[in-house]
């Protein structure tokens, strides 16, 4: 059975290359049973995102038409 | 320079003049974009100068499709990883090193591969409220300014420049697998730190 800390290097992997079909099953098996790890996995997919969310800061002057 | 003055001047205003104020209003943006990577403040200043400056004179291949701020952005991500990769050929970085242990990040764990109590990870509440929260972005600054050198290389490599692994490998000089070790580590230290530093003083 995976624990925690392996399910956390899985989480982190996946935003960074496509994991194999046992990994995806492995980290789905442990998320729907751990609570933690799930708030885990949410944190990091925000994480994931903070660059977009960056660069959408810049451009909150720009006219909405304009937005790519 | 707030909004309103911009406005104001806007119908008076030549098309470049416009663009030079949109350039000093979206500036300390930029600054702490560059001081987020480069973790010097000098150098960061360096960085934005060279790139205000190649956007007032590259201005006119400006072909206004997408934002101009997003644009002057994309010339400071180029003068950013130039930066880097002189850094990277005076030997001024250090050699990542993976095989370590990490100590901030078995604190979080216990020996059997459970959270540690004390460590295990809160409810972060909508992402696009967080985001929203001024508080946050400073406690996301102080905390990648609390990470070691290179991991917080790779990471805002990675998660604020948008490179893929692959390519960070190219301009690190590392392996993938290394990188990917190395972006666990970020990831685990920095939600640690956002919790403990953000979320918690939210709550009080």
């Amino acid at each position: 059975m995976m624990m925690c800390k392996e399910a956390t290097r899985l989480m982190s992997l996946k935003l960074d290359r496509r994991l194999t079909f046992q990994e995806r099953l492995s980290l789905r098996l442990h998320l729907m049973m751990c609570d933690a790890c799930r708030r885990c996995d949410e944190q990091f997919t925000l994480l994931h995102g903070i660059g977009q969310r960056f660069e959408a800061a810049l451009d909150d002057r720009t006219p909405p038409e304009r937005r790519d | 320079m707030t909004d309103e003055t911009i406005r104001q001047g806007d119908d008076g205003m030549t098309e470049s003049a416009r663009r030079m104020a949109r350039l000093t209003a979206v500036r300390p943006r930029l600054l702490s974009f560059a001081r987020l990577h480069l973790r010097d403040n000098a150098l960061a200043e360096d960085a934005v100068q060279e790139a205000l400056m190649a956007a007032i004179e590259k201005d006119a291949s400006f072909a206004g499709r997408s934002g101009y701020e997003t644009w002057v952005f994309g010339i400071l991500k180029y003068k950013i990883l130039d930066t880097l990769r002189v850094q990277k050929r005076q030997g001024r970085w250090q050699p990542l090193d993976d095989e370590s242990d990490d100590d901030a990040i078995d604190r979080q764990f216990q020996q059997n591969g459970r959270w540690q109590d004390d460590a295990r990870p809160g409810n972060w509440g909508e992402p696009d409220v967080t985001f929203e929260n001024e508080h946050f972005w400073q406690v996301f600054d102080a905390c990648m300014t609390a990470l070691p050198d290179n991991i917080a290389r790779v990471f805002s490599l990675r998660e604020l420049m948008g490179l893929s692994t692959e390519e960070i490998c190219q301009e690190i000089g590392i392996k993938e697998n290394n990188c990917w070790v190395i972006l666990h580590r970020a990831r685990l230290r920095l939600r640690a730190c956002l919790e403990k530093r953000w979320l918690k003083e939210e709550t009080i």
